[in-house]
């Protein structure tokens, strides 16, 4: 009532406009049309459907399991809570565990710093204008589309100790008098399991890196050429440097993928011979689910995280440091 | 520095050729703007001249050297790109230094060099900058600030403004020219903005579908085009052409109006040919050829006025403010004495 006779001290046409917008001001939304158009609220809903995903599918498996392995829970019986004592039994006793846990990090190492070197010299290879490039380009990532399975299981032939098509062709040629026993000796058993997750994983480090090199302008390296750059110098100034954002993020996932391999060792090798191809992955499911011991495999499966967390955190602290790419100062 | 010659150079992409046969002679520390359409084959003729395109035939000498063999890095020129090609890993200092950083050059002398350009070009509170972090006009000076720590022969700029807003480019055009007047170092560069080369250039190059139309100083090309694509193409707006023929007395328009042409060019009489007209050219003058005004579009400092004579368009540029309106007829008549005449066939021009 104040603002009216406020207004009414003034000019008549004045009061006219105020008694106007009073009628303007007030339309009716329901509680419903509020709601609708609440950005937050609808924000909310529009994000369950992916909350709900990864609780059910990512949260409550993780958590679960990590239950698990502090328990004694078996096959065929709910367990008790039994604190460290998984783990204790797996660090003081099991050999088997520290063995695979060691292979597992050795594994990881050497195919990934070789699928990093060979896969970044495909990629500088098919960045070049060569005929058929597309072609050539698909070509490249069939190890990738083929299912690991099917894949592991054709070299389970290749290496296989009698029907070997590398024995066989070696002795064709004079160079071996007898088969080689890849899948059976411990030490060459490990060299080709490594060697088969090379392969597999080359495609999509070499792909991803292309698609690194190609938003490098042209005209950076001519202008590296004008000044006066040798090839190896614009790739060791120019091109890596450029490529360290991708490299990083395509490493860490190699990493991660090749931390947790399980299809590749378990179609070729079972974790054989006598347990010395077996990755932590393996190990836990041969303990947990074949073995019963779900408990157990549990923790194997749990000590798995702190190395995943240790690989990411690397990648994250290397993303951190590229100050070049974010603008600011600092 | 250096003069650079360039010999009947041609450049076939496979079998499509788009450089047919070009010839220019650059004087030592002259400022030399290759201008002309998209596709013109400019912009291949200056990558030519920088090594980073094989030349098909023909030859191109940097201060008497052929340099057809000789790779990019050792032609001692230095390039400005269209888009800068600014390292974006690197600082300011360090896209400057680079080319002395990959000589291994002195430490002290690399500081030195990369000061002595920063200040030129005003970049000392930048050095320490990201290219990201820097404004258009910026990056575009720290490109010139890695060509100028070279200390080439010859400067190549490709198109060094045109990822630049209309004001800022003005404003670099005028940095260039000065940088220009103070290195003194021969300079190639390549623009598609008449202006940009009338206002720059010592020697304008005009070129089209891969052949030179004419060389020349920028008033040379504005006073004497030798032909159609030359006149139509310096000068903003364009120059008028209107078609007609010659008759005994001067120009017959097609519209049936007569325009003065001076002395006429010998044994004209008869032949089909096109009355070149610069807009700022046209005067109002009561004896003149009666033309109905279309559109009038004040500019401030001038009136551009759309006029329809005989049926043709002509686009007159007055100093004054106009106070016609559309549909008003106005008689105008060309200022100079004598007219630009071009063969109506070939499009060369007719020399009295």
């Amino acid at each position: 009532m104040d603002d009216f006779t406020l207004f009414s001290i003034g000019s008549g046409t004045m009061t006219a406009t105020a008694t106007l917008s009073k009628d303007r001001i007030e339309p009716r939304y329901s509680a419903w049309e509020r709601l609708k158009s609440n950005r937050d609220w609808l924000g909310f809903w529009f994000m369950m459907p992916a909350a709900a995903i990864l609780l059910l599918f990512l949260a409550y498996p993780l958590t679960k399991g990590v239950w698990m392995s502090l328990t004694d829970v078996k096959i065929g019986r709910p367990g008790v809570f039994v604190g460290l004592e998984n783990y204790e039994e797996l660090i003081f006793f099991d050999k088997t565990f520290l063995y695979s846990t060691g292979f597992t990090i050795i594994y990881t190492a050497i195919a990934s710093a070789a699928k990093f070197v060979l896969g970044l010299y495909l990629a500088l290879l098919l960045n070049n204008n060569l005929p058929f490039k597309s072609l050539i380009r698909s070509i490249v990532l069939i190890p990738f589309i083929v299912p690991t399975v099917l894949s592991a299981i054709a070299f389970w032939w290749i290496f296989d100790s009698q029907f070997s098509i590398i024995s066989w062709a070696l002795r064709k040629w004079g160079v071996i008098d007898h088969n080689i026993n890849f899948l059976g000796d411990p030490i060459l058993a490990q060299a080709t399991v490594i060697f088969c997750n090379i392969w597999r994983g080359i495609p999509f480090i070499a792909i991803t890196l292309l698609a690194g090199l190609q938003t490098v302008s042209p005209s950076l390296y001519e202008a590296a050429t004008l000044d006066g750059a040798t090839k190896w110098q614009i790739f060791r100034h120019i091109t890596y440097p450029l490529l360290t954002p991708i490299i990083a993020v395509v490493m860490t996932f190699s990493v991660l993928f090749t931390f947790t391999d399980f299809q590749l060792i378990w179609a070729m090798t079972r974790g054989g011979p006598v347990n010395a191809t077996h990755l932590m992955a393996t190990y836990s499911y041969q303990k947990g689910i074949l073995g019963g011991q779900l408990g157990e495999g549990a923790a194997i499966a749990t000590a798995m995280v702190p190395f995943l967390l240790a690989a990411i955190m690397v990648s994250w602290f290397g993303l951190q440091q590229r100050k070049w790419q974010q603008g600011s100062k600092e | 520095m250096a003069s650079v010659t360039i010999r009947d150079v041609r450049k076939a992409f496979g079998s499509v050729e788009i450089v047919h046969g070009v010839n220019i002679d650059i004087q030592d520390g002259e400022f030399v703007i290759l201008v002309g359409p998209s596709g013109c084959g400019k912009s291949t003729l200056l990558r030519m001249i920088a090594g980073l395109e094989n030349i098909t035939s023909g030859e191109i000498s940097i201060g008497n050297r052929v340099v057809n063999n000789v790779p990019p890095k050792e032609r001692d020129i230095a390039m400005v790109f269209q888009n800068y090609a600014l390292y974006p890993h690197m600082t300011v200092a360090d896209n400057m230094a680079f080319s002395m950083k990959l000589r291994n050059a002195d430490k002290a002398e690399m500081a030195a060099r990369v000061d002595k350009a920063a200040k030129i070009l005003g970049l000392v509170p930048l050095l320490d900058r990201f290219p990201r972090q820097l404004s258009g006009g910026q990056r575009q000076r720290v490109a010139m600030g890695r060509a100028i720590v070279r200390d080439p022969q010859v400067f190549l700029f490709d198109e060094p403004l045109s990822n630049l807003d209309a004001k800022l480019r003005v404003q670099m055009r005028t940095e260039i020219k000065e940088l220009h007047q103070r290195l003194k170092t021969t300079t190639v560069y390549v623009t598609h903005d008449q202006i940009e080369a009338m206002t720059m250039a010592d020697k304008i190059v005009v070129m089209h579908d891969g052949i030179v139309e004419q060389i020349g100083a920028p008033l040379d090309l504005y006073d004497r085009p030798n032909n159609l694509f030359v006149a139509g193409f310096i000068g903003s707006p364009a120059m008028n052409f209107v078609k007609g023929r010659m008759g005994s007395g001067g120009f017959v328009a097609d519209g049936g109006f007569a325009l003065p042409v001076g002395t006429a060019p010998a044994a004209s009489e008869g032949r089909p040919v096109v009355y070149g007209l610069r807009p700022e050219h046209i005067r109002i003058d009561p004896q003149g050829v009666p033309a109905e005004v279309v559109v009038i579009e004040p500019t401030g400092s001038e009136t551009q006025v759309v006029l329809r004579a005989g049926g043709q368009e002509i686009i007159a540029v007055f100093r004054e403010r106009m106070s016609a309106k559309p549909g008003e007829i106005i008689p105008i008549a060309p200022t100079l004495s004598v007219a630009h005449l071009f063969d109506a066939d070939n499009g060369q021009r007719l020399v009295a």
